[in-house]
């Protein structure tokens, strides 16, 4: 289809939308236009304004420049409300749903004029099983799955009645098989005419479920074109503007048992938190173990138990054959064994302390930046600045707050303050949680080089592209038990989607 | 000791003038923190309640006026606490803690020209028929409009939570502000007016200790009933007819331990002083164990609208 036609037969069309921050242009003149019943992604890189993008067309944000029409009409919504009232919903990338309330509740909050309580259950049970999306009213949201919570915020769009809806990361906490209930309901909505603007990262996904793809880089749009007949390569080239360096290291026979865990069970020190269950694994040197699962089924606790933040019992974890099972963190970090929780902003780096007094932090044990008690600030700083150009961390130096580094840039800074000290083994978790392609592909790389030079690496991921790409055995939390793990080559997505959802004991039993 | 000299019925009835005070600022204060803010400011309130009541009540002769204006200063000044917090971001336990002291001393400078002076009475309700039903009569029916105004207003505080959509609104804002803010609703004029809400409250219980229950001006007369109030919200795991049992409890063992020191009970008195606070701490920790306590996600945390 050509762009006038697109344009005459639009649902939405946006011509010059505009919107600057103080010292940066979010969005460019971007325009483009949305057909009914159509899958249209809009890909781009951190940064390059896909979310300042859909606030504006959902009434969040107001644009500088530029103007939009729905069906014809001059569209210019003054609040969500009003988008909402237009037809126009959207599913947030971080679920913005209410823990203490019920179901029902949510739902209700989510629309203009909901119908009164019992009308509104009743709608919901209708709506949710109309769509293969079984939902209980009056459940607490709080208690639910992460699967069961996108359900409810789709449903509380649907209720609505929209023209487009707007998804953001919709997929990122989801198991393989919740993704495929979710892209049959995506299909069943745009065979009723029901547009939909999908932002994702898993560029696979988006070959297989979108139609057309807008590419913003910078604030601009760059790029337009079918994603079905692209390569995720090819897009993600679109996106980054540059070749991509796709990870690579060369084959390697493992070496010896560098960690080992047995039997390890463990109460979860939250309360919301899940449990260990009789985890044993094996990790050598070499090696990068990946480990999947859907987040919420014990891998913050699994990477407590590994870095010492919670204790396991005498002789349950050994590294290089010397028992650290009761030792506290700044002992393991001594003997070699280096972690990267998933919390960039607290657990991680502290977001208020520099850059240096950062690095010092996990560093001081290995990198010798304590004396008798006293910091030496200097071979700290030194420290720091080497972490920022090794890993090519865009900062202005090593004095800036943590927490003034963009996601992506700081999570260079925190796999790369472990990386550099040479650990024995690495244990990460989510290494590339909301990075983007070319970032993700050079921590992926640091990773990889790791492996390559002796290190063991226990990669925690809910990415299983990333899993895929990068390890060599693949095991899969579910509910605080560890799978028994399988080589990663040649691994297909229906094992896969056992191992997650806890089926692989059973059969391997 | 002659335990024969309290009287059961009095010490019900009396009972319930005892509380109200911490009821109607704990009721307030549920409202608030519901909203996600924690106003720890509840004392400075109640205190700056007590003394505008107070000098309006003397000056115009009617209680009732005075508690129009109690609840006017109260609201007033939880708006200082408003403005700093939500249009500030300035920390919500350190602007409260400022705000306590900051009516304290307001209340005694304004107050100094009325020590020494006495209330005009409120008339107390005789409630025919009710009042004169026996035993229940005197305990329930025969008080001030106050008490029955502190009692309708948990009512309808209950009401508005969990059967209105301003209360799910509400509730919504103080569980996740992020998520209310991304909706559309507007979390700053939300959280202002249930400030507002909880300083009102607050300068009606304080008014009620220097009209009704003291009666008169003392500097410094709430002395920590909003700490106790901020306490039994808590305790009451921000549930409207919780605070009612808490207030209660509180106001009734604080009544008992009196009508023991008038007994001459052999117990020391420091021991019957201290009761009221010992059991309500009791209670606060067994309740804490009992894990989930339901605090709004949000609460004490500062909201920056992100676009």
């Amino acid at each position: 289809m050509t762009g006038d036609t697109r344009h005459q037969n639009a649902l939405l069309t946006l011509e010059g939308m505009t919107k600057a921050y103080p010292g940066v242009v979010a969005n460019d003149q971007v325009s483009f236009s949305i057909l009914p019943g159509e899958v249209h992604a809009l890909l781009g890189e951190n940064g390059a304004g896909k979310s300042t993008l859909v606030k504006m067309i959902y009434g969040l944000v107001k644009p500088d420049a530029g103007h939009m029409t729905l069906r014809g009409e001059n569209f210019a919504p003054v609040n969500p409300a009003a988008a909402r009232a237009s037809g126009v919903t959207m599913v947030f990338q971080h679920f913005s749903l209410f823990d203490a309330l019920s179901v029902a509740e949510n739902i209700s909050l989510g629309m203009d004029n909901p119908p009164e309580r019992r009308a509104l259950s009743a709608r919901i049970r209708e709506v949710s099983q109309a769509y293969g999306l079984p939902l209980d009213p009056g459940r607490t949201v709080g208690d639910l799955s992460a699967g069961e919570r996108q359900r409810v915020e789709i449903i509380r769009c649907l209720l609505q009645d929209p023209k487009l809806l707007i998804m953001d990361e919709p997929t990122s906490v989801l198991t393989p098989q919740e993704v495929d209930i979710l892209f049959e309901t995506l299909r069943k909505l745009t065979a009723e005419g029901t547009a939909i603007l999908y932002i994702s990262h898993k560029l696979e996904e988006i070959r297989s479920l979108c139609e057309h793809a807008t590419v913003l880089r910078l604030g601009k749009v760059v790029d337009t074109c079918d994603p079905r007949e692209k390569s995720a390569r090819q897009l993600a080239e679109m996106m980054v503007g540059d070749t991509l360096h796709v990870p690579f290291r060369e084959a390697a026979e493992p070496g010896p048992v560098a960690l080992s865990m047995s039997g390890v069970s463990m109460k979860s020190p939250t309360e919301f938190g899940t449990d260990l269950r009789n985890i044993s694994l094996e990790v050598r040197k070499g090696e990068v173990l990946g480990v999947g699962g859907v987040a919420g089924n014990g891998q913050d606790e699994l990477l407590a138990v590994l870095s010492g933040e919670s204790r396991a019992q005498n002789g349950t974890i050994t590294l290089a054959g010397t028992d650290i099972g009761a030792m506290p963190p700044n002992a393991r970090r001594a003997r070699g064994l280096l972690t990267a929780p998933e919390e960039r902003l607290g657990h991680s780096a502290a977001p208020d302390m520099s850059l240096t007094e950062n690095a010092l932090l996990t560093g001081a044990v290995r990198e010798k930046l304590v004396n008798r008690g006293f910091l030496r600030w200097h071979r700290t700083k030194d420290f720091a600045r080497k972490i920022i150009t090794e890993f090519d961390v865009r900062t202005p130096g090593p004095d800036n707050a943590a927490g003034s580094l963009s996601g992506g840039n700081l999570q260079k800074f925190v796999i790369g303050r472990e990386v550099l000290q040479r650990p024995d083994v690495l244990v990460v978790n989510q290494p590339t949680w909301g990075v983007d392609a070319s970032a993700a592909a050079a921590i992926r790389q640091s990773l990889l080089d790791l492996a390559q030079n002796g290190a063991a690496v226990v990669v925690i991921s809910q990415d299983l592209d990333e899993l895929m790409e990068i390890s060599d055995r693949f095991t899969a939390l579910n509910e605080g038990r560890l799978a028994d793990p399988v080589p990663t080559q040649g691994l297909d997505v229906e094992t896969i989607g056992l191992m997650m959802g806890g089926g692989e004991t059973e059969s391997a039993a | 000791m002659d335990l024969g000299q309290i009287n059961p019925l009095l010490l019900l009835a009396s009972l319930m003038v005892a509380a109200t005070p911490i009821l109607l600022a704990a009721i307030g204060e549920a409202v608030v923190e519901k909203s996600g803010v924690l106003n720890l400011g509840v004392e400075g309130m109640m205190i700056t309640g007590a003394v505008v009541g107070f000098a309006i009540g003397v000056n115009t002769g009617s209680p009732a006026v005075g508690f129009v204006a109690a609840a006017a200063a109260g609201a007033a000044l939880s708006m200082l606490f408003g403005v700093l917090v939500l249009y500030l971001m300035s920390n919500q336990v350190a602007t409260g803690l400022g705000l306590t002291l900051f009516g304290l001393g307001l209340s005694s400078l304004i107050g100094k020209p009325y020590e020494g002076m006495k209330a005009p009475s409120m008339a107390k309700w005789d409630i025919p028929v009710l009042g004169d039903i026996p035993v229940l009569g005197p305990i329930l029916f025969r008080h001030d409009p106050m008490v029955y105004v502190s009692l309708i207003i948990v009512a309808v505080t209950w009401y508005v939570l969990t059967r209105t959509r301003a209360g799910l609104i509400l509730r919504g804002v103080g569980e996740n502000h992020d998520a209310a803010h991304a909706l559309g609703y507007k979390v700053v004029r939300v959280r202002l007016l249930a400030i507002a809400f909880g300083g009102a409250c607050a300068g009606l219980g304080g008014a009620y200790v220097s009209l009704v229950r003291v009666p008169q001006w003392v500097e410094g007369m709430t002395a920590g009933a909003g700490w106790i109030a901020l306490a039994i919200v808590v305790f009451a795991s921000w549930r409207p007819w919780r605070v009612l049992l808490g207030a209660y409890l509180f106001g009734g063992i604080t009544v008992l331990q009196l009508n023991l020191q008038a007994a001459g009970a052999a117990i020391p008195v420091e021991i019957l002083a201290m009761s009221p606070y010992v059991v309500t701490i009791l209670v606060l920790v067994v309740i804490s164990l009992r894990g989930n306590h339901g605090a709004p996600g949000s609460l004490g945390r500062i909201f920056h609208a992100t676009h």
